[in-house]
């Protein structure tokens, strides 16, 4: 059979025929001739495709990147750039994206536009409906991975993707999966990690209630690629609503044949099951997730071994993250190249943020990795509410950086936000005022990790301690001459000695908060 | 309350003891796991009653001490104290006369603090049982305290 | 499940989608996430299948979604009917459902009061 690689569409209408679209189009077709690409690449004719005013117009499918004001002349580069070489004709892209991953926020004084790959049909399709999500394209890329792609493929196509992690961590994905997959033993697990508790977080939560069928798409995909029959997805215990719907989903997905013992005819089987938590924040590291997983206290294990050679009851396992995982179907349906057109160079996609606090629309949005702070606050969150001014932000949720006003115009990606002595983390960010109270915040966070702090080391179980006395007595004005400094030298300890990156997190809220509010703290 | 059906919902095995932990406390009339509770886990999974201690009292969701009907838990990380959890938690302590950790004389509800809650975009927040209430003031704290009473 | 299945299925799932979209003249999504929840989207639920049901108005249909992210503005519901563009409400409460019943769905006049975006 011969199945092309890759659709150009032409868009005909009034419009682009008088722009000269027959003239391209017959020259588009010779040159693929020419080039011997006939048989991988189809052109074909389409109306409108949304764009006007433009000139000639192409897509080039799976990849959807739209080119305009093609002329005749342009059509031997473009076929031996973007058809033969795969590369970009940087001069003819359209920088707008289609359409459909756009979602507008005008009426709410928010100009900007989200390319929404992730969150694509959250808040649109009944997520209690299989049939809603199928018929919006959902379990074609399943079906593309299991019938048309090996294995090995489907890795190759997440590697060149170069998604990384969305938990935080950034770990490239493809890697984790090669990993598992190279890993000696028959039975291997894909966990997804949906136990989310940074505070200040719920994207995941987001997607599971809103598209759970994305994610099991997205497990049912890693678990052929890394060779797993069985995946976990652990819920936190308060997400009661994720929970119900997810396992609707599953339950759905088992009827339609879309989990169980041979899916699309092959001789691969997959089943997925739903783990509740039961409200502990360091089940979120994952090697604390999978001994809570296997019905133990959610204590972190020693790594090296790291999951992917010997996690769940000693077996290769993939960890990947909710937001991770509802990125594979759209990587693997549209392609590589198509997802990278989003980001930045380092850091490829989309990035969920959630924005919280002082803001004057709180909420959730996605957008390219790259995009800086400022334009976050203001021109997706509304800006600084009640017409006050920026303080400060904690971005990452609580294990994340404080960040002051001279970090507004950073580019926010995975890579480059590290070179700042902060970090991407989860993706929250949480916008502080000019009232706000730095003592607070840090009393608030430190507070936090008293609480969440498993016991499992003394650094972490007796730093967390001592931090919060500590910030007490600030707070109460009752300071002594070297709590602040103390306060850096105990996180400082715990960022090298404790178990696991819980304790060892500590250090980076409040050697930030030191760094960009040290006097409002000392003067306290 | 038969503990004996409730662990026999599940199969004997280890990675099931949240599940059944969960379902013992929910099926407990005062919402907590009792000793009993424990020991019908611990019997059932052929582990140590200190094994099954061990594992109820790590997570937050499991009380080891009673509880009322209604289980109010108020999200105190930074994004809702950011936004006035604390005045939710006065007025809630004012209002039910008991503070955190205890509960109401007449058994209605018990006062808790959780962590991130997931809907800070709706801060402050609070969880009582299974649902969620966000944008709270005084106002709709009293319609929410209200309505549960009403329904017990 | 194989590919033809699916293909089947997908095809199916479209048409009954529109066909149930032609039998309601207008669908109500209401957004039935957590923060909306929290924020009283049951309520507002409640409110518009009692005000449907009283009013017997049999070609309007209402049904749920997840959040679509904007916390800020939940309760949200969109009314979307065939040829016009979708309407979307937000900071609905019981009492503004009935209105929009009253106003937009039966006498086809949005309340633009309400209203934050079109789609």
């Amino acid at each position: 059979m011969n199945i092309a690689r890759s659709h150009v569409l032409i868009s005909i209408d009034a419009g682009t025929i008088m722009a000269g679209a027959r003239g391209v189009q017959a020259e588009l077709v010779e040159e693929i001739k020419k080039k011997g690409l006939s048989g991988e690449v189809a052109v074909l004719e389409t109306g409108n495709l949304g764009v006007t005013g433009m000139g000639v117009v192409l897509v080039v499918y799976p990849e959807g990147f739209y080119y305009g004001n093609v002329t005749k002349e342009d059509i031997p580069e473009f076929v031996e750039e973007q058809l033969l070489k795969g590369r970009l004709v940087k001069r003819l892209l359209l920088t707008q994206a289609p359409k459909r991953f756009i979602i507008r926020r005008e009426k709410m004084g928010l100009t900007k536009e989200q390319p929404r790959i992730v969150l694509k049909n959250c808040g649109f399709i009944n997520p209690e409906s299989i049939e809603e999500y199928i018929a919006a394209g959902g379990y074609e890329a399943a079906s593309k991975a299991l019938t048309a792609m090996t294995p090995e493929e489907v890795i190759g196509e997440v590697k060149r993707s170069a998604l990384a992690g969305r938990g935080g961590a950034a770990f490239p994905t493809a890697a984790k999966w090669e990993f598992a997959r190279k890993a000696p033993g028959e039975e291997k697990f894909i966990i997804c990690n949906a136990d989310e508790g940074e505070p200040g977080t719920f994207k995941d939560r987001l997607i599971l209630e809103g598209d759970p069928h994305k994610l099991l798409e997205g497990m049912l995909i890693a678990g052929y690629a890394v060779g797993a029959s069985k995946g976990f997805i652990y819920i936190r215990g308060e997400y009661a609503l994720s929970i119900e719907r997810t396992e609707k989903a599953i339950a759905d997905a088992r009827s339609y044949g879309l989990l169980g013992n041979t899916i699309f005819d092959k001789p691969f089987g997959f089943d997925i099951e739903v783990m509740k938590g039961a409200g502990a924040y360091v089940c979120g590291e994952e090697t604390a997730l999978i001994e809570s997983l296997e019905g133990h206290r959610g204590h972190p294990r020693n790594k090296p071994p790291y999951p992917v050679v010997s996690g769940l009851w000693g077996k290769p396992t993939v960890v990947n993250n909710v937001e991770t995982l509802a990125n594979i179907a759209e990587i693997v349906r549209n392609g590589a190249n198509w997802f990278k057109q989003y980001g930045t160079p380092k850091c490829a996609g989309t990035k969920v943020y959630t924005i919280l606090g002082h803001v004057a629309t709180p909420g959730l949005i996605e957008t390219e990795m790259g995009t800086t702070l400022r334009d976050i606050i203001y021109d997706y969150g509304g800006g600084i509410g009640d017409g006050k001014q920026f303080k400060g932000a904690l971005v990452g949720g609580a294990a994340g950086a404080f960040l002051g006003p001279d970090m507004l115009d950073v580019q926010m990606d995975f890579v480059n936000l590290k070179e700042y002595a902060a970090a991407l983390g989860s993706g929250a960010i949480l916008v502080m005022n000019q009232d706000t109270s730095m003592v607070d915040m840090l009393k608030s966070v430190l507070h936090f990790f008293k609480h969440e702090s498993c016991g499992h080391c003394a650094p972490c179980r007796l730093g967390t301690a001592r931090l919060v006395e500590i910030v007490d007595r600030i707070a109460d004005s009752e300071a002594k001459a070297d709590d602040v400094d103390r306060l850096l030298a105990i996180a400082s300890v715990m960022k090298d000695t404790s178990f696991c990156p819980l304790g060892q997190s500590l250090y980076l809220p409040v050697s930030s908060c030191l760094k960009y509010f040290r006097e409002e703290i000392a003067g306290s | 309350m038969d503990r004996e059906a409730i662990v026999k919902g599940f199969e004997p095995q280890l990675h099931n003891i949240l599940y059944i932990l969960h379902e013992l406390q929910d099926n407990n009339p005062r919402h907590f796991v009792a000793k009993e509770d424990i020991e019908a886990c611990a019997d059932y999974l052929k582990v140590p009653y200190s094994y099954v201690h061990g594992v109820a009292t790590f997570y937050t969701m499991f009380s080891l001490t009673p509880r009322g009907r209604h289980i109010i838990r108020l999200c105190d990380s930074p994004p809702c104290h950011l936004m006035g959890s604390t005045t939710v938690l006065d007025y809630l302590r004012q209002k039910l006369g008991i503070d955190v950790g205890e509960t109401t004389p007449d058994g209605a509800f018990t006062l808790e603090l959780a962590s991130c809650l997931g809907i800070c975009g709706v801060a402050p927040a609070i969880m009582i049982n299974d649902e969620m209430f966000g944008k709270l003031t005084p106002d709709r704290v009293d319609g929410i305290l209200e309505e549960r009473r009403k329904g017990v | 499940m194989n590919l033809d299945e699916l293909k089947a299925i997908r095809e199916k799932a479209k048409k009954d989608i529109q066909l149930r979209q032609k039998e309601a003249r207008i669908k109500i999504v209401v957004g039935m996430g957590t923060s909306g929840i929290a924020s009283g989207a049951r309520e507002v639920l409640r409110s518009f299948v009692d005000e449907i049901a009283g009013r017997n108005l049999v070609d309007v249909m209402v049904t749920q979604t997840g959040e679509k992210g904007f916390a800020s503005q939940e309760p949200m519901i969109e009314v979307l009917e065939e040829g016009k563009p979708g309407v979307i409400y937000g900071n609905m409460d019981a009492e503004k459902a009935r209105k929009v019943v009253a106003e937009h769905i039966v006498k086809g006049n949005p309340v633009l009061e309400y209203v934050i975006e079109t789609s």
